[in-house]
């Protein structure tokens, strides 16, 4: 989230779009009543479904899944063409004065570079800004160059019409228009509206560039950096947070600083490239520091062990040989025959993955299987026949699998991020039954071991296991309290102010923050984000004072946000130009006081830069400014454009009609294999989406009594008027089938789901929720990903869970 | 067991105990920021240690699909097409609404099985329940179960046993949305004022406070978008009062009853006088259970602890 829960409530509109807050996040949810019920805030909500979200709302419109890009880029165009956006604001914090390269293009539904061979664009230097003869992009402050950002968002989008959008959603003209007008009120300074999305926009083969038009949106407002305002993305698991702060993805190291690629060699070329300078006077451009977070990290892994001399260790970095070694690749690879050991750890795939029978028979070909989780999961079961719902030959898989009981999260000391970006402190509630071990201990007897094995037998590169710096108090097992202070990080040497020589602090001492790090060797940090964590003051995320003097929901003394206890990013932009908060009676975040930036939260922003001098809030950019044009940045092009999923009930892009290589994401990754299991509208005519139910969390609470008493048993969801036609009935037993296997369920019958109108055809939904499988107390289902496609976004390559094609019977 | 707090017993005609002062209380369900989570059937088993079967999917939300002696609170989702573009999902929590003049009361020919507190709380006191069903009956809205493990009736207590000692009942804890709120029945009455305000800003004339006076109001009370439309919510009675065979029972039958009752016992009396006492052959038929109750071991009772032992 760029904010968090409890600013919700300052929101003065509240879009629930690509999620189902009220549903996957009740908890949270409480923050839309609390703006509604003190705001009189209004509630709408976009979604194929009507949800449960959209019973509290003020206004639902229906929307083919898949299909946001083109409902929001219309929107744009609607912001755009009736001058309903936040002027000030849109001029000065974002790069819509900024002029593109003459060789930028768009035509046909392709950007200018494309290469049909790798479904990629490998070459996107055009899609850049032209550069003064300082380096310096050039902009336009009237917004009249035609190369302009403005102007080219503008004709973009052109083709976005009220009519051609309703055609490509579905979603009634009139219902349509009335929620743009809703959120178009928001563009007033000082109003907000807020976006809540979650896995409905991500899991998309278009995910990332969804979640950038809504940001994009937001922006056109003036929403980012307000308080109820932002993109606030729902994470699904207590701690998915925390999982990507600390890099947990093939291609990232902790703190999103990133894995260099087998072309960089050379450690100078890699920081270079990842510490731009700023692009126009006087900015910031924060990630200029690149190297010290990326050096402080080397001495919290290596120690001593890295010096200047041997460039921190670059040499030991894995060097990427592709983008990503994601799990669609890993298990694409594994599907090939090319993988020999798989290690689960609190992960349950060929339940969580696309293509069930693919992932079963990759699992199948590995040597060995390590399942470490505090539950059995069907991963953990993958070769048991359990009747129609695991139908696998037994004895012709010869996967060693090894089960490593853990503990879980409430039987450890930790810490958790949640969406809101905080780390809160947890302490054991109880002890772990059994053998359960902690993940830590696990991970440290198995880096012993090898450790060992290296000593005495060698090996083609033991340096980065045989360096790394491991001096816990006990080393079989680390404490979490260990770890925790060494990703805040700590003064190496007496740290002095390199200004005045004041002593800052004394060797071995925790770091009070990420502006101390030096790309010198003299910290260490774990994570630069989370530095400020633990300080000398102690464990930060273990505070829990909840008081808010200004009565705006920042509660600054509870546990700790990163970075540096912000609670709402990009803050610097609730104030106008001159420093001055935009609404000063209840939207106040940071001002000017004279001397200094100050306020109710902690300010995004260099505290004594005046406005005078003319810094932009967007700190993290190195133009300053947020982007509209995402530069090269995006897979698939500097604005997003609407693609079809690759399972399309319609058959075509509308927006293309006669161009088939763009009627879906032509630069979306999709493996050999997979192309020919896609299904069609004419066989599969019903378009599915997955998702998850209130009553269960993923695959672990059937295992639980309760959650299977509240939900006992798998069902679908059919539209009162497609179950009609099919001669269905509620309580019936259908089956459901895509081009990839079939599953069986309860017919659920709603007129919750409605015929859509879509380019001049009737489209039907099915909803499939996903919690049902082969292991638990709740009646044994089939894995919903049985059905799923197996493509990837292409930049995040987060398959397509929530767009593909069925078809159904009734058994 | 304090008893100063009882203000009516079923089937009992001495005087109640001297009763202390007790604001009465109640809860405020708003169906209009119920979102359908469930959590508080989820609170309400854990506080009552309460684990139904795992039932089956009937092709609703509804799970379990009915209130049980073991589901003491279901929600259910209702659909309602207001025009041909716009759909409404009413989800009310379903339980027992604690009448101010309740009719399970009324009906329960057991002493003491049923009571009322001087807060409102009616609550079924099993040790006295004799599993009659005659509360079923008399209850308006079709709340009490019989247990098919014991044979006696079970419904919601308002967790009359967290009130007595000052906490809210376990569903208004866990509530996420503020949809079910506790307190004085004064304070819920001017709670629903403030929230059926917000509802006619947003266009529901006809949102109101369901707190029906053919029982004499309840103690625990519903805000509805509509409130002259309660059937809309999956059957919530409009006027909902107590059906006159409990009048019956209670006023004409009953007279009629105890004849028949004391014609037992004398005739009883005579037959030992004249033929002497009935002998039972076999002593342990003695211990056999009653034809109408259903065989329960307790040994077959799955016990919730051992499941989640199993799984921890």
């Amino acid at each position: 989230m760029t904010n968090h829960w409890s600013d919700i409530k300052n929101a003065n509109l509240v879009l629930v779009m690509g999620g189902n807050a009220a549903e996957a996040h009740p908890c949270g949810f409480k923050w839309v009543t609390e703006a509604k019920a003190h705001n009189q805030a209004k509630l709408l909500v976009v979604d194929p479904r009507f949800t449960r979200t959209a019973s509290l709302a003020d206004v639902y419109a229906p929307i083919r899944t898949g299909t946001d890009i083109a409902f929001l880029g219309g929107l744009i165009r609607y912001l755009l063409e009736t001058d309903q956006i936040q002027h000030e604001y849109v001029r000065n914090y974002t790069d819509m004065p900024f002029i593109v390269k003459e060789n930028f293009s768009f035509a046909d539904g392709l950007f200018n570079g494309y290469d049909a061979d790798s479904r990629s664009y490998p070459d996107k230097s055009d899609w850049d800004y032209e550069l003064d003869e300082n380096g310096h992009a050039k902009i336009d402050m009237t917004l009249k160059h035609p190369r302009c950002v403005y102007q080219l968002l503008k004709k973009h989008y052109s083709r976005y019409t009220p009519e051609m959008v309703s055609g490509i959603c579905g979603t009634p003209l009139k219902r349509m228009m009335q929620i743009w007008d809703h959120i178009a009120e928001t563009a007033v300074p000082g109003k907000t509206m807020t976006i809540l999305y979650a896995l409905g926009w991500t899991q998309h083969s278009v995910g990332s560039q969804m979640i950038r038009a809504g940001a994009m949106l937001q922006l056109l407002l003036g929403n980012i950096g307000m308080p109820g305002g932002g993109v606030n993305a729902l994470r699904g698991h207590s701690n998915i947070q925390g999982l990507t702060d600390l890099g947990l993805l093939s291609n990232l190291l902790p703190g999103y600083l990133t894995l260099p690629r087998d072309n960089e060699q050379d450690y100078d070329a890699y920081i270079a490239k990842r510490a731009p300078q700023a692009l126009r006077p006087g900015q910031m451009s924060y990630w200029q520091h690149y190297g010290r977070f990326h050096v402080s990290l080397m001495k919290a892994w290596y120690g001593d062990a890295v010096t200047e001399e041997n460039n921190w260790g670059y040499d030991w970095l894995p060097k990427l040989d592709e983008p990503m070694y994601d799990v669609l690749k890993y298990f694409d690879m594994m599907y090939e025959g090319k993988v020999n050991g798989y290690f689960c750890q609190g992960f349950n795939p060929i339940a969580a993955f696309p293509n069930k029978a693919k992932v079963g028979a990759g699992l199948a070909r590995l040597k060995y299987l390590v399942i470490m989780d505090p539950l059995v999961t069907e991963t953990s079961e993958f070769w048991k026949h359990v009747d129609e719902y695991n139908d696998v030959d037994t004895a012709s898989i010869q996967t060693t699998v090894f089960r490593l009981p853990t503990t879980c999260f409430a039987e450890e000391d930790g810490s958790l991020v949640n969406s809101s970006r905080w780390l809160q402190w947890h302490w054991k509630g109880g002890e772990p039954p059994g053998e359960a071990r902690t993940d830590v201990a696990i991970m440290g007897g198995l880096f012993h071991r090898l450790r060992a094995l290296y000593k005495s037998e060698g090996g083609a590169f033991p340096d980065p296991i045989m360096n790394l710096d491991w001096s816990y108090l006990r080393p079989d097992e680390p404490a979490p309290e260990e770890i925790a202070k060494e990703y805040n990080g700590k003064a190496l040497v007496d740290l002095k102010d390199p200004k005045t020589g004041e002593l800052l602090l004394r060797a071995g001492q925790q770091l009070a923050g990420f502006s101390q790090l030096r790309d010198d060797g003299s910290t260490s940090s774990g994570c630069w984000l989370f530095c400020g964590s633990w300080t000398e003051a102690g464990n930060q995320m273990a505070r829990r004072d909840n008081s808010d003097p200004y009565d705006m929901g920042q509660t600054l003394g509870w546990a700790w946000s990163w970075p540096a206890n912000r609670r709402i990013l990009y803050n610097r932009a609730s104030a106008d130009p001159s420093g001055k908060p935009w609404n000063d009676k209840d939207k106040r975040l940071v001002w000017w006081d004279g001397s200094k930036w100050t306020g109710t939260d902690v300010p995004d922003f260099a505290v004594t830069s005046a406005p005078e001098d003319k810094m932009n809030p967007f700190i993290m950019n190195p133009e300053g400014v947020a982007r509209f044009f995402a530069r090269g940045n995006m897979a698939e092009g500097p604005f997003p454009e609407h693609y079809e999923p690759f399972e399309t009930p319609i058959s075509r892009n509308p927006l293309h009609p006669d161009s088939p290589g763009v009627t879906s994401n032509p630069a979306a990754r999709v493996f050999r294999n997979d192309m020919q299991v896609f299904g069609t509208a004419d066989e599969f005519p019903y378009a599915a989406t997955t998702y998850r139910l209130t009553e269960h969390f993923h695959f672990w609470t059937k295992h639980s009594r309760i959650n299977a008493i509240m939900q006992p048993q798998q069902f679908v969801e059919l539209g009162a008027v497609m179950a009609g036609e099919l001669g269905i009935k509620a309580g019936d037993r259908v089956r459901v089938s895509s081009n990839r296997g079939y599953i069986e369920a309860v017919a659920v019958v709603t007129k919750r789901l409605r015929p859509l109108m879509v380019d001049g055809k009737i489209v039907h939904h099915v909803g499939i929720p996903l919690h049902w499988g082969f292991v638990g107390v709740a009646k044994n289902g089939y894995l919903t990903n049985t059905l799923t496609p197996f493509v990837g976004d292409g930049n995040t390559h987060t398959p397509e869970y929530k767009s593909f094609l069925v078809n159904v019977e009734r058994v | 067991m304090a008893t100063q707090d009882i203000i009516a017993r079923s089937a009992t005609t001495t005087a109640s105990p001297s009763v202390r002062q007790l604001d009465e209380v109640a809860k405020l369900i708003d169906t209009t920021l119920c979102i359908g989570c469930k959590a508080c059937q989820v609170a309400c088993s854990e506080w009552n240690d309460l684990r139904d079967e795992v039932g089956s999917n009937v092709g609703v939300y509804d799970n379990p699909s009915d209130l049980t002696a073991e589901s003491w609170t279901v929600m259910r989702f209702a659909e309602h097409e207001t025009t041909d573009e716009d759909l409404e999902w009413l989800i009310r929590k379903d339980g027992c609404m604690h009448c101010e003049d309740p009719g399970c009361l009324k009906a329960c020919p057991s002493p003491g099985a049923i009571i009322k507190y001087a807060n409102g709380i009616v609550d079924f006191n099993q040790d006295h329940c004799i599993g009659c069903g005659y509360c079923i009956t008399g209850c308006p809205f079709d709340v009490p179960r019989i247990s098919k493990k014991d044979n006696k009736a079970y419904k919601c207590t308002l967790c009359s046993d967290r009130v007595a000692v000052g906490l809210e009942p376990a569903c208004v804890k866990v509530c996420p949305t503020g949809a079910i709120v506790f307190g004085t029945k004064q304070d819920m009455k001017d709670h629903a004022d403030w929230r059926i305000a917000d509802l006619n800003r947003r266009g529901f004339d006809n949102a109101g406070l369901y707190d029906p006076q053919g029982v004499g109001g309840t103690h625990v009370m519903y805000v509805l978008h509509h409130a002259d439309k309660a059937g809309l919510y999956s059957g919530l009675p409009q006027n909902p009062t107590i059906s006159p065979m409990v009048g019956v029972w209670k006023g004409v039958a009953k007279p009629l009853a105890m004849m028949a009752v004391a014609a037992t016992v004398l005739t009883g009396f005579f037959h030992y006088v004249r033929v002497g006492p009935n002998r039972v052959e076999d002593d342990e038929e003695t211990h056999a259970p009653l034809a109408s109750v259903e065989h329960y071991d307790p040994a077959e009772r799955r016990d919730p602890r051992a499941e989640g032992e199993r799984h921890e």
